[in-house]
């Protein structure tokens, strides 16, 4: 299968290499004649205020809607978990996001890189040990609809890892802390939908 | 779903040098009041410098340059959401820990400045916030490394709008590391002495083929073309100083830089947003420069 990396801004080189690790082909994504060869997306992390403007200017945008609308398995990290949300709380004036998560996403939700921390996280999804997660200038996922599973919270209730359908958000990084369980839970997403199933939400 | 209470930790080289991996692919700008800051954003920087002269008018100006006024870096701080980053004196432990007081989220150990101390570099791992140093050649990169940097730019020439320095930086950083690769590990000894940097540093850098930290490029790019040229040379990044606020329509070219380095790769597409953008930065050539102008060769 060919998983697309969206490769606007960010570290999409770190996503593509844990891919590559288990298998898959990858297709770094700048265009739609890219994004319409592969089989799921991930959004790296970056900056989503750049990657929100570079996908409108270069015609992405409209694309990665349809894409999302029609199933497309799509896992967003950090800036790409802020793509997927209908929602987002203090963004930059003006800035959009192609939505499909049902969720409200707070920005720099911890503060500045002050504020920025790695912890040992919970995810009851992939089982035993905990993920190592790393939050650096992280968004939270401040309100969960009815359709959208939280997979992680922290210590004080925030959640920060979801799933709704095809679509996969954490706010954290594990493409560079060595982390591959959750491509592996996305690549199996990938598979079902190629299979012709959904994933149950 | 079981509660997670394990203790958070923060200001780890993990977490310092993160944050230079998100900023990858990006364009970080010098901006000088808290409007340029918000015109920076708008046009899709990753982050802001903020500071109170840019490079080109310290060179002309002249005099001791020094941290800029914490009111302005408020100011700056306060008007976007995006990354800021401040300089200190190389060598000024104490300007570095009034920007962290002031949560600059990197601060910037600066031969644009003037130096503080001629011959220590700051302790950047008493620090909780990470540190991007300025490099002329690989044994440089590694001291910084060494003393707590968590990324790397190369200096070029700053204020010039002349690139030929910045070429020099990264094609020299790049094929240091190249030729690391190819040693055999008791040449490594040698070339760590050489380097002037610890020996696992170096063996670390000959197994992976590459820094441990972002390498971002600065210090003269002025044109769409400049930054994608650097891109192309291995970047991952570019800083862009006096090029975009010194130029006849800032906002055309802010945009026309962060567009070149996202597409670094596809000339039709540098092509198109090179077109219409006014005057560049006039400009010095680097050669005209008398050697105590010359900002990067503060810094050892």
């Amino acid at each position: 299968m060919t998983v697309g990396v969206l490769a606007l801004q960010g570290d999409f080189r770190e996503h593509a290499e844990v891919l590559r690790a288990l298998g898959a082909e990858v297709e770094l994504v700048r265009r739609p004649e890219e994004l319409a060869r592969v089989s799921g997306l991930v959004i790296p992390g970056g900056e989503s205020s750049v990657m929100d403007k570079l996908s409108r200017t270069f015609g992405l945008a409209g694309p990665l809607r349809d894409a999302v609308r029609s199933g497309l398995p799509v896992y967003g990290t950090c800036a790409g978990l802020i793509m997927l949300a209908d929602t987002v709380l203090d963004g930059i004036a003006g800035q959009q996001s192609i939505g499909g998560l049902d969720i409200s996403v707070r920005r720099n939700a911890f503060g500045s890189q002050a504020e920025s921390f790695e912890t040992e996280l919970d995810v009851p999804v992939l089982g035993a040990p905990p993920v190592h997660a790393l939050f650096i200038r992280a968004p939270v996922v401040e309100v969960v609809g009815p359709r959208v599973r939280a997979l992680a919270r922290l210590a004080d209730g925030r959640c920060v890892a979801v799933q709704q359908g095809n679509l996969l958000g954490t706010s954290f990084h594990p493409e560079i802390t060595g982390e591959h369980r959750f491509h592996e839970h996305f690549l199996r997403m990938v598979s079902g939908a190629e299979a012709g199933g959904r994933a149950a939400s | 779903m079981t509660e997670n209470t394990s203790a958070e930790q923060f200001g780890s080289s993990r977490v310092k040098r993160g944050l230079a991996e998100m900023l990858k692919g990006g364009v970080i700008m010098d901006v000088v009041t808290a409007e340029q800051a918000r015109i920076a954003e708008d046009a899709g920087a990753v982050a802001v410098m903020a500071l109170e002269r840019v490079p080109a008018d310290i060179r002309s100006q002249g005099g001791v340059a020094r941290m800029s006024d914490p009111d302005l870096i408020d100011s700056i701080i306060a008007e976007v959401s995006i990354p800021v980053m401040a300089k200190a004196r190389i060598g000024h432990f104490v300007e570095a820990q009034i920007l962290e007081a002031l949560k600059v989220d990197y601060i910037d150990e600066s031969e644009v400045l003037s130096p503080a101390d001629y011959v220590n570099h700051i302790d950047k791992w008493n620090f909780q916030t990470p540190f991007v140093c300025g490099a002329t050649n690989l044994g440089e990169a590694l001291r910084r490394i060494t003393e707590g940097a968590a990324m790397i730019r190369s200096k070029g020439e700053a204020g010039t709008g002349d690139v030929s320095e910045a070429t020099k930086h990264i094609r020299t950083i790049k094929g240091e590391i190249a030729r690391l690769s190819a040693l055999s590990k008791d040449e490594l000894y040698v070339a760590a002495k050489e380097l002037q940097a610890p020996y696992e540093l170096v063996a670390e850098i000959a197994a992976t083929g590459k820094l441990p930290v972002v390498l971002f490029v600065a210090g003269g790019v002025a044109t769409p073309a400049d930054a994608a040229m650097m891109m192309q040379l291995g970047a991952d990044g570019v800083f862009v100083g006096s090029g975009i606020f010194k130029s006849g329509n800032p906002q055309a070219r802010a945009n026309a830089i962060v567009k070149a380095v996202t597409f670094f790769d596809d000339p039709s597409v540098v092509a198109e947003v090179s077109r219409g953008l006014g005057e560049a930065m006039v400009g010095i050539n680097v050669a005209d420069l008398a050697a105590p102008h010359r900002l990067s060769e503060r810094g050892w």
